[in-house]
């Protein structure tokens, strides 16, 4: 799961989440007990009417501001490490 | 208002005394960082004291009232949860992978309180990405409950709920996604309300679980909810969730008359593991109602029992999904021992995230994985379905629902943090709400027997808010739980 979640996790903290989370399991086994057969499942919230609004840029001269706050900016870019070996 | 004693600072009575020129918007917004100062070294509800923003907010709302402007929060000092994006402002969502996060927009709700007028003073402390349910998962450092500086505020929201409590805002905005402005008002003794999902847009609100969380204010009274809330819902086309549906005027809806409205009391709430003073002063609140011309029908919610098991499947499946953007690459931290892209990305988030944020990117990722999504995730949203049935059925027999907000009162700092089940357990009477979409209303009804508050929560149908306001203000006529405020260290009202 930590591979997964992209979460380097040290063993120490493998460790106790391992005890936690069989708890938290064992907690929502109950679910196990309804019967749901039939049962819509709920997406979203179900209440949602979503409004679609046009797709358009509109703030591209800020483009430096929105990314002033990135670890690695360059220009109006982001530097990442090197991805191809 | 008096300036010198916090269980006089209301929304609408500062409104009253701004008008009527007894002091001015500059005058409070100093009272208040006067009061920060004096308290918050044992609160710790604040993760920034804006003090150079508030004083220029609060000058030019008195020149707004120089020329005669009146309107609802004009010069009104507020705070925000630190999970609202402010342009210019570091937002940290009380989590070290947002540390020097400052946004370059400010979040919808954020606008529209600055466009009424209303004074920012301080970012509030909350558990990191708001989960959690007695502020100690703050990266910060805890919040502590200003009637009891060992017992904590309830969570997420807790920051908001004790600078209103502790008189140090008029009011304040928090999130709620199974209960987190729900717990915390409970706790502090204070109003707090979670719309309908849909009600106000969550445009620059840092995301927790998208299909529960939902803003909502904080106050002294249901009155000043009202008005807070009438600023701040209402469509808004960046947040294609919310909803196009008009926004009344919930302060018109304040008649105090409740006379054959009827309040469904659901059975499951009140059996095993409701403490003894809760039980007592919900019945009494009742009581109150019921004086008012207030019909109590008894109903039945039966998925109750699954709501906490449903509501941290789904919170943390979406959780693990939106929290994967905080990768080290558009904002906030990013490892020093970056090797390639996926050590980057895997040192950045366990360096970044606390153990609750983990503990949940974990479990949700796990609920969405192959091989268990339909025994967890598919499970849980069908269980979805019928709790929101239950509350469909049920509003079929009264306009609005009343319970206790929690089994308990503010418990210890530490008490359950060594247990995340048991934590979770704290939400029992408030996921429902999220998972079914409606709005809560949570109101101060008495003190138990450490003079601790409780807090009555009453749930109303979707878009219905202006109905749990209505019996909640009434409620406040006849009662002063509300009106009732700590004493501080330092001898402050």
């Amino acid at each position: 799961m930590a591979r997964l979640a992209r979460l380097g996790l040290r063993d120490e903290e493998k460790h106790s989440l391992r005890g936690e989370l069989e708890s938290i399991l064992a907690y929502v086994e109950k679910l196990q007990e309804l019967d749901t057969s039939g049962v819509a499942p709920t997406l979203g919230s179900g209440n949602e009417r979503p409004v679609l609004r046009e797709d358009a840029v509109t703030n591209q001269e800020r483009g430096h501001e929105m990314v002033a706050g990135a670890p690695d900016p360059d220009d109006t870019f982001l530097r990442v490490p090197k991805i191809i070996e | 208002m008096n300036l010198h004693d916090a269980s006089t600072f209301t929304v609408a009575g500062a409104r009253r005394s701004l008008d009527a020129r007894e002091f001015s918007a500059t005058e409070l917004t100093r009272a208040l960082l006067d009061r920060i100062s004096r308290v918050e070294g044992n609160l710790h509800a604040l993760l920034a004291v804006t003090g150079e923003r508030a004083l220029a907010d609060a000058t030019r709302a008195d020149q707004r009232i120089a020329q005669g402007e009146s309107a609802p929060l004009l010069g009104v000092p507020i705070v925000l949860k630190d999970i609202f994006a402010t342009r210019g402002i570091r937002t940290t969502c009380a989590s070290r992978i947002l540390e020097n996060f400052v946004p370059p927009y400010d979040a919808d709700a954020t606008r529209r309180l600055a466009e009424a007028g209303a004074v920012l003073i301080g970012k509030a402390n909350m558990d990191e990405f708001a989960m959690g349910s007695s502020n100690e998962n703050s990266a910060y450092g805890a919040c502590r409950n200003p009637w009891g500086l060992d017992r904590v505020p309830g969570g997420s929201s807790g920051g908001s709920a004790v600078a209103v409590a502790a008189g140090e805002a008029l009011a304040s905005l928090g999130t709620d996604t199974g209960g987190s402005i729900r717990l915390p008002a409970a706790f502090t003794g204070v109003c707090g309300m979670k719309p309908t999902y849909g009600r106000v847009s969550r445009y620059g609100v840092i995301a927790y679980a998208s299909s529960l969380d939902q803003v909502g204010p904080f106050a002294r009274t249901v009155e000043d909810l009202a008005m807070v809330l009438g600023i701040i819902a209402g469509h808004d086309p960046k947040d294609s969730t919310s909803a196009v549906v008009d926004v009344p005027d919930y302060h018109a809806s304040l008649t105090g008359d409740i006379r054959g409205l009827k309040l469904g009391l659901p059975r499951q709430y009140f059996e095993g593991g409701l403490s003894e003073d809760v039980e007592r002063a919900v019945r009494e609140a009742l009581e109150v109602l019921r004086a008012r011309g207030a019909e109590l029908v008894d109903i039945d919610l039966p998925h109750t029992p699954y709501a906490v098991a449903t509501y941290y499947l789904i919170a943390t499946a979406e959780a693990s999904s939106n929290l994967g953007r905080y990768d080290g690459v558009r904002y906030g931290h990013r490892t020093d021992k970056v090797t390639n892209l996926l050590e980057m990305y895997r040192e950045t988030r366990v360096e970044g995230f606390g153990p609750e944020v983990k503990r949940r990117i974990i479990l949700g990722t796990y609920a969405l994985s192959a091989g268990y999504y339909d025994a967890y995730y598919r499970k849980a949203l069908q269980a979805r379905t019928l709790i929101r049935q239950d509350f469909e059925e049920a509003y079929k027999l009264c306009d609005a629902i009343i319970t206790p907000t929690a089994p308990q009162t503010a418990f210890r700092l530490g008490e359950k943090a060594s247990d995340p089940l048991s934590m979770y357990l704290s939400d029992v009477f408030t996921n429902s709400a999220n998972l079914a979409g409606i709005p809560g209303l949570v109101i101060p009804c008495g003190f138990d027997t450490k003079k601790l508050p409780i807090g009555l929560q009453i749930l109303a149908p979707s878009f219905a808010e202006a109905t749990a306001l209505r019996a909640g203000d009434a409620y406040q006529k006849d009662t002063d739980w509300h009106l009732q405020a700590p004493d501080l260290p330092g001898g402050l009202k």
